[in-house]
């Protein structure tokens, strides 16, 4: 456990040591601030609620999570510190939880600095600040979900370009699995049952719930099926890259 | 003696590539082992697998009574280890690289500040230790590498070029900490300079297609060389030089001659396990020949390299 949190504090560190971490938050501010006052109709909504905020996260997360999570074993890789860090006495799940904790972490305090219109609609109105905490911790969940999936495909590549592709293409296809974009093509030859179970995949569906203000314990179990599904594939591909 | 390192049959596979093919040797407390052999011998993957970073395609290694596959951690806290280049994090600071360091190696409390204090003093990293990484030059980027590498005062030290571009004062200086530390510890250096086996290493093992083709002291790979014993000498009056040279190659001590058309210098090899300086000086003085140098080579080490892994006629 001391070593997750040594890697953890390391990795924070490094955020924040390198103009990453401010030009991360001050892009995911200003794009989720515009998405929401352009497209969402957050005023002409007439209504006191963050749902025209929340809405974008989905889209937002699938480029700039994959920004944050290309670099995380890519870079380790190609600058070779993967060698120092392996040889260190520590165990490879914990550097892997060590280093998606604080990348997780790192989103959680962008979200956090959103608050200003948290602050606004509650200025504003009388919103139902039951949902929109549920709804923050819907986006939190959703953003741990896209970096484990970033996390493991870092780890299969010493490219960030190629493990920023990847990434955002694989959080594609999870975020619509539940959708005519990604299941029509599937109709047909696959049987329904596994149609169903790619369609209950879906980050869109789970997220949309609990945003809703309905903390479903199955959602729950979902994203954290997920984050550790994808962690776990991360320390066996490292693993396994190791003996090549 | 318990062993400190054992490698027993190690091999590694790289698809049909035989990167280290049933490398055998066992190390012990004091030994400062050089790894010699040409670029792709093996020396780096033999390091990676000892120090726990690649497993090998089969057989076994121990350290200090771990084996470094199923008791890895134990084995890894037992080693510090200096990967080829000295990677380092680029954007932390020295000061907050050797501070990760120390907390990865679990070292706490007032050992982690003596340690911390000693390697920066040991390695003279005290006024850029608030530099960030990228910003030092090559020579203090190793440094911190090897501070790195020696912070949790292990048992065994296997260090992967760790002269390679440094100048020669830092080179000196590195070879001095080396000599220093070597008492009670096992090192493992590669290097390509056959200077830095003879300053300090007690041993030596030359690889080459992942094989040890020779494992002993440098003294006793110096005397393998055809220049072991041989007298160089250089004349003040190079016309002799002919004469002089038929002389030489008269005597039964001497089994041939060479002239380096360079220098002109002239020497004499002599016939296996005589020691002909005596008899030169000796002829000189009859002859009244004047020389201005003359000396015993002890054997070059290079030319034992470039013999016995295969490059003699290149």
């Amino acid at each position: 456990m001391n070593g997750v949190l040594t890697i953890l504090r390391r990795e924070l560190r490094g955020y924040f040591s390198t103009p990453l971490a401010y030009v991360f938050i001050v892009i995911f501010l200003v794009l989720s601030g515009w998405f929401t006052f352009n497209f969402g109709n957050f005023y002409n909504g007439g209504q006191a609620s963050l749902a025209a905020f929340f809405n974008y996260h989905p889209w937002l997360y699938l480029f700039l999570v994959p920004a944050l999570s290309m670099r995380l074993w890519a870079e380790e890789r190609k600058t070779g510190t993967i060698e120092l860090l392996l040889t260190l006495p520590l165990e490879i799940w914990e550097s892997v939880t060590g280093k998606f904790l604080a990348s997780w972490l790192f989103t959680g305090m962008a979200l956090f600095f959103t608050f200003p219109i948290w602050i606004t609609v509650n200025y504003l109105g009388n919103p139902d600040n039951g949902v929109i905490f549920a709804a923050y911790l819907g986006s939190f969940l959703m953003a741990g979900g896209f970096l484990a999936i970033g996390s493991f495909i870092s780890a299969t590549t010493n490219n960030q370009v190629i493990a920023f592709i990847l990434t955002v293409v694989i959080c594609f296809i999870f975020l619509l699995a539940g959708f005519q974009p990604i299941l029509s093509p599937l109709v047909g030859w696959v049987p329904q049952a596994i149609i169903d179970s790619i369609a209950s995949l879906s980050f869109l569906t789970h997220f949309s719930s609990i945003s809703k203000g309905v903390i479903d314990l199955r959602d729950l179990v979902y994203f954290a099926l997920l984050i550790s599904t994808f962690l776990y594939a991360n320390v066996l591909t490292l693993n396994i890259k190791k003996g090549s | 003696m318990t062993i400190m390192i054992d490698c027993q049959e190690l091999s590694k596979q790289y698809g049909s590539l035989v990167a280290v093919n049933k490398l055998t040797f066992q190390v012990q407390p004091g030994e400062v082992l050089g790894f010699l052999g040409p670029n792709g011998a093996g020396k780096t993957t033999t390091m990676r697998i000892i120090a726990g970073f690649l497993p090998p395609t089969s057989g076994k290694a121990t350290v200090c009574g771990f084996n470094i596959e199923t008791e890895a951690t134990q084995a890894k806290k037992m080693i510090g280890y200096l990967p080829e280049g000295a990677p380092s994090y680029p954007e932390m600071t020295a000061r907050s690289f050797l501070e990760f360091i120390a907390d990865s190696r679990n070292l706490k409390g007032s050992e982690r500040l003596h340690r911390l204090d000693e390697v920066y003093e040991l390695l003279h990293l005290k006024h850029v230790l608030d530099q960030k990484i990228d910003t030092l030059s090559k020579g203090y980027t190793r440094r911190v590498g090897l501070a790195q590498a020696i912070l949790h005062d292990p048992k065994v030290l296997i260090l992967d070029e760790p002269t390679d571009g440094l100048d020669p004062n830092q080179k000196y200086e590195v070879r001095k900490l080396i000599n220093k530390m070597s008492e009670n510890k096992i090192i493992i250096i590669s290097t390509h300079l056959l200077e830095e086996v003879d300053a300090v290493c007690n041993r030596a093992i030359i690889i080459s297609d992942g094989q040890i083709l020779a494992d002993d002291t440098p003294k006793n790979l110096e005397a393998k060389s055809k220049f072991h014993n041989a007298v160089s000498i250089k004349l003040s009056e190079p016309s002799q030089l002919n004469a002089v040279r038929e002389a030489i190659n008269s005597l039964p001590e001497i089994i041939s001659t060479e002239v380096d058309e360079h220098s002109n210098q002239l020497i004499a090899f002599p016939d296996s396990g005589k020691i002909p300086l005596q008899a030169i000086t000796e002829l000189g003085a009859t002859k009244g020949w004047e020389f201005s140098e003359l000396h015993l080579e002890s054997g070059r080490l290079d030319e034992v390299f470039r013999t016995i892994t295969g490059g003699a006629a290149a």
